[in-house]
């Protein structure tokens, strides 16, 4: 006994059932996934491809302004002041080496 | 250089500096930058106290080397030390400006690496000074005229260059309220730059002296 006189479908119509659910299959696999994401997603907000660049940058996520002027500030400040004292440092040392030399001018001198 | 005259400058640098935070907290804030833009009252005095520490050290550097004169060569080094004492004012507090304003510490923009390179230049000159043995006075002098050299391209680099940093124009053109306390500014750190200048030539001819006498006790 063959299959087709239990089933009551021929072996024409079969093969054409056979075509049919191939191509559905085809269009399920190739287009089905990708309409189903798109219907999810809006257009505009699909996935980067890499960094995208942010116009307005949220208030909690922007540096502090303050804190910086016044960092700015207090290096102006400690360089000047810093500088200022390296050179009085090394013009009392200067100073002192001067003063000992003068001395023994003046022993030498003397003697 | 006159001993007395360090006194009076460095009085009247600190007159600038006590008024000056109070004219910069008064000045409008600025309609892009806000806060922020107010580090360009010291962030630019700073680069002027430094552009005229580099002329009196190219002017004195020539000096030396073509009429020979020993106290050109000691304002020469003199003005070097201040030259970079400003100029590292201008190298920090614009990064700080820039992380704000920019959203990055440091651009390779044709100002700020012309800026950069002019530092070191001055540091070389001073490494030369100190670590270059007899003749180096004379070395170190052809330097410091080359860095006076720079200092036209690091002005109009912003005019010249695509670059990240206002056009030259900017500081002529500023209106009065933002002008007050830049100019205060400015004229603070010139004074104080001439105030540094002073004491440190003071230490160069109280060194010469000491040499002077070494020798006159090695003769002995």
């Amino acid at each position: 006994m063959h299959l087709d006189d239990l089933t009551g479908v021929s072996r024409e119509e079969a093969r054409r059932w056979r075509r049919v659910a191939l191509v559905l299959i085809l269009i399920a696999g190739l287009g089905g996934p990708g309409q189903t994401v798109d219907a999810a997603q809006p257009a505009e907000q699909s996935v980067p491809d890499g960094f995208v660049p942010m116009d307005d940058v949220p208030a909690e996520e922007q540096l502090p302004a303050a804190p910086l002027l016044a960092a700015a500030y207090i290096v102006v400040w400690v360089l000047a002041i810093g500088y200022l004292w390296t050179i009085w440092r090394r013009l009392g040392s200067v100073e002192k080496e001067l003063a000992e030399a003068l001395r023994r001018v003046g022993e030498t001198d003397g003697a | 250089m006159n001993r007395r005259l360090f006194p009076w400058l460095i009085g009247l640098s600190l007159v600038f500096f006590v008024v000056a935070p109070i004219l910069i907290v008064r000045a409008p804030l600025e309609q892009e930058m806000g806060l922020i833009q107010k580090i360009f009252y010291f962030h630019f005095s700073a680069w002027m106290a430094m552009y005229l520490g580099i002329c009196i050290l190219g002017i004195s550097s020539a000096l030396f080397l073509f009429r020979r004169k020993p106290a050109a060569d000691r304002l020469a080094v003199s003005a070097a030390e201040a030259a970079i004492v400003f100029g590292l004012m201008g190298l920090i507090t614009g990064p700080i400006w820039a992380v704000k304003s920019w959203g990055v510490w440091w651009n390779w923009d044709a100002r700020t690496t012309i800026a950069l390179i002019l530092e070191l230049i001055l540091v070389a000159y001073l490494i030369l000074r100190t670590y270059g043995g007899p003749g180096s006075d004379r070395l170190a002098a052809g330097l410091g005229m080359f860095a006076m050299a720079n200092l036209p391209f690091l002005y109009v680099s912003t005019n010249i260059w695509r670059t990240i940093h206002p056009p030259t124009s900017v500081v002529p053109t500023l209106p009065v309220d933002f002008g007050i306390p830049l100019w205060w500014s400015f004229a603070g750190f010139i004074v104080l730059c001439l105030a540094l200048l002073t004491a440190r030539v003071r230490l160069e001819e109280q060194r010469a002296t000491l040499d002077r006498l070494y020798l006159a006790l090695e003769d002995e």
